[in-house]
């Protein structure tokens, strides 16, 4: 079975942040469950504050830079996805929605997608099911069940295997998420070469739909 | 109107935007705007342009709402200069009105009108006109068959989706020397346009002026592939032009000092990318003449050999002097030495830009394109009898119509 691709999109804004440290450890566990299955896999992280100017350069101008297009392209074309964003004033940030904001609506669609958040307090922890998931849901991606929220505390108890309030830790939830994330690669039948909307249409259809359907002479007679 | 042995014809094009001039922070009025632009047009063909060109809007802060009215104005202040349009909206006009329009500003300007056709991307004037931006490549295709019956046949009996039925209905004036306007047609991005301009063998205009190369690249790409593939030419052949911006003084440094703040505060990219990253990502060239000359010399090696290039130099509130003083460069430097550039290795296939007089030549030898090909056994000259002055009937034109669909779609391949 070929290698797997996984986009790690973190949008986490100080350096070193804890949204990059929980996207580090989703992508971690990802391969190590897609390893279980047999599949190799490799994860390439893009930090969205990297790419800050550029995002908005996009909104403005209506074009991405060569290095956010790239960007662009080796997220849309991943065989899995894991979106990590800090949750601020209860929802995704505006820099996590910029960037998704300049893909085209349907780049997402299918794409296996593991939701990830980070914030102050486990009170936030919500903000992925009600504020993430409808944004993936609008893109026809295809999000796993399980959603990682990891809040300031998390990241003391229970955050390794072993320690006391493992059971409910984050390690645990990180673990059945990327478990879900990698079946969905695994099942995924998405074509990551989306339609070429440059490729001249092949035989008679494309031209059909393009040209004589919608009537490129109304109806002579 | 097309210069010399480039083929090429040079000209502006407008948004006709009435913006605060950032460095002074006044704005001219409305009316003034409009005669500073009859002004500039008058201009262009003062400096040896070949084309001016205006957009139409239907919103401030843009004045130019009736195109074909500036452009006659235009006309009776001129004697060579072509008049067109970037864009005329075919999806919210009403194509019999763009029919009847065109028609008389091509009569009255003696042959020197064609017109640019695009969808427009300013969501409410598509309700404030009674359609459906979801619909604005279906209109484009129907409104777009309809006006390219009105101005090919002389009696039209028509029914479609968008638009009320016509029985009987001729569009008057009749096309000057039964020949129509050449018609482009304008995209940024879709390539069912580039496809609608193939099948047509009408000349595609990339306004590449926002975005990168690349895009463009394959944007053309696509188009001249298409106009092969219904039998128009060859893909060297097809008829292509660019959208262009510079601003050029004698040294390049004055240049960038003067530009920048209309840049920094321009409406369209204003406020997000440096000038430097938007000169790097896109044609906007500033810089002394010969950077201008050396950047859109080079424009065919990404595009191929092409038809039409039209600069943008009157927006973002540059004051009319400077305008002006850009034309003269222009005109006076740039121009001449891009025909020049342009003329050299230039294959003799590749056909010069369209003008009423070639247009006119190819209706008298039948060689003007048919819509979706001409069918292998059609006899040459007969499929273009209509633009020839005498139009044939219309069970004739439906049947052809249909043949030709027929051959471009699956025989020829």
């Amino acid at each position: 079975m070929s290698a797997r691709r996984i986009a790690v999109v973190s949008a986490g804004l100080s350096q070193p942040s804890s949204t990059r440290l929980l996207a580090d450890r989703l992508a971690a566990a990802t391969i190590a469950a897609l390893g279980a299955r047999g599949v190799e896999a490799s994860a390439e992280t893009f930090e969205l504050r990297d790419l800050a100017r550029d995002v908005t350069n996009n909104l403005v101008t209506g074009f991405p830079s060569p290095a956010l297009e790239s960007a662009i392209e080796r997220v849309t074309a991943a065989d899995g996805l894991i979106a990590v964003t800090p949750i601020f004033t209860t929802s995704y940030s505006g820099l996590f929605k910029s960037f998704i904001d300049v893909l085209d609506p349907a780049s997402l669609t299918d794409m296996p997608v593991l939701l990830g958040a980070t914030g102050g307090s486990e009170r936030h922890s919500l903000a992925i099911d009600y504020a993430m998931r409808p944004l993936f849901a609008y893109l026809h991606a295809r999000p796993v069940t399980t959603g990682v929220f990891a809040a300031s505390a998390d990241w003391g108890r229970g955050a390794q295997p072993g320690q006391e309030d493992a059971a409910s830790g984050l390690h645990d939830r990180i673990a059945r998420a990327a478990a879900e994330l990698a079946t969905a690669i695994v099942q995924s039948t998405r074509d990551a070469g989306a339609r070429d909307p440059f490729a001249p249409p092949d035989g008679s259809a494309g031209l059909r739909s393009g040209l004589s359907q919608v009537g490129a002479y109304g109806e002579t007679r | 109107m097309s210069g010399d042995e480039s083929g090429m014809q040079f000209g502006i094009f407008s948004v006709s935007d009435i913006t605060e001039d950032p460095t002074t922070r006044t704005t001219i009025s409305e009316a003034q705007r409009i005669r500073d632009w009859i002004t500039m047009a008058v201009h262009a063909e003062e400096v040896g342009l070949d084309v001016v060109a205006i957009g139409e809007h239907h919103n401030p802060p843009f004045f130019s709402s009736s195109p074909t009215t500036t452009l006659a104005y235009v006309a009776a202040q001129t004697k060579r200069i072509l008049l067109s349009t970037a864009t005329t909206l075919i999806t919210t006009d009403d194509p019999v009105k763009i029919a009847e329009d065109f028609a008389m500003l091509q009569v009255l300007s003696e042959g020197r009108t064609d017109v640019m056709l695009g969808r427009g991307n300013t969501g409410p004037v598509y309700p404030w006109f009674g359609k459906d931006i979801r619909q604005g490549i279906e209109l484009a295709m129907e409104h777009y068959g309809l006006l390219h019956q009105l101005w090919h046949e002389e009696v039209v009996d028509w029914s479609g989706r968008f638009r009320t039925p016509l029985q009987g209905f001729t569009s008057t004036p009749r096309p000057l020397d039964g020949v129509a306007p050449f018609v482009w047609h304008g995209s940024i991005r879709s390539p069912e346009i580039a496809e609608q301009a193939a099948y047509y063998g009408d000349g595609f205009f990339a306004n590449n002026i926002f975005w990168p190369k690349e895009h463009y690249q394959r944007l053309i790409g696509y188009y001249r592939q298409r106009f092969e593939h219904y039998g128009h030419g060859t893909a060297a052949q097809a008829i292509v032009g660019l959208g262009g911006q510079f601003f050029a003084r004698r040294n390049s440094q004055d240049a960038v000092d003067e530009f920048r703040p209309y840049f920094d505060h321009a409406p369209v990219y204003g406020h997000g990318p440096s000038l430097e990253e938007f000169t790097a990502q896109t044609p906007l060239t500033v810089g002394s003449p010969q950077q201008v000359i050396d950047r859109y010399a080079a424009m065919r090696e990404h595009f191929g050999d092409y038809q039409r290039q039209l600069f943008l130099v009157d927006h973002a509130g540059l004051p009319l002097k400077t305008v002006l003083e850009q034309l003269d460069i222009l005109g006076g430097e740039i121009v001449p030495a891009l025909r020049k550039e342009l003329a050299k290795d230039r294959p003799a296939e590749v056909p010069a830009a369209p003008t009423h007089e070639s247009q006119v030549a190819k209706a008298l030898a039948g060689k003007l394109p048919v819509p979706g090909g001409r069918a292998p056994s059609a006899p040459d000259g007969q499929a273009s009898s209509s633009a020839g002055g005498h139009p044939s009937s219309v069970p004739e034109r439906a049947q052809r119509v249909e043949g030709h669909t027929g051959a471009a779609f699956g025989v020829q391949r």
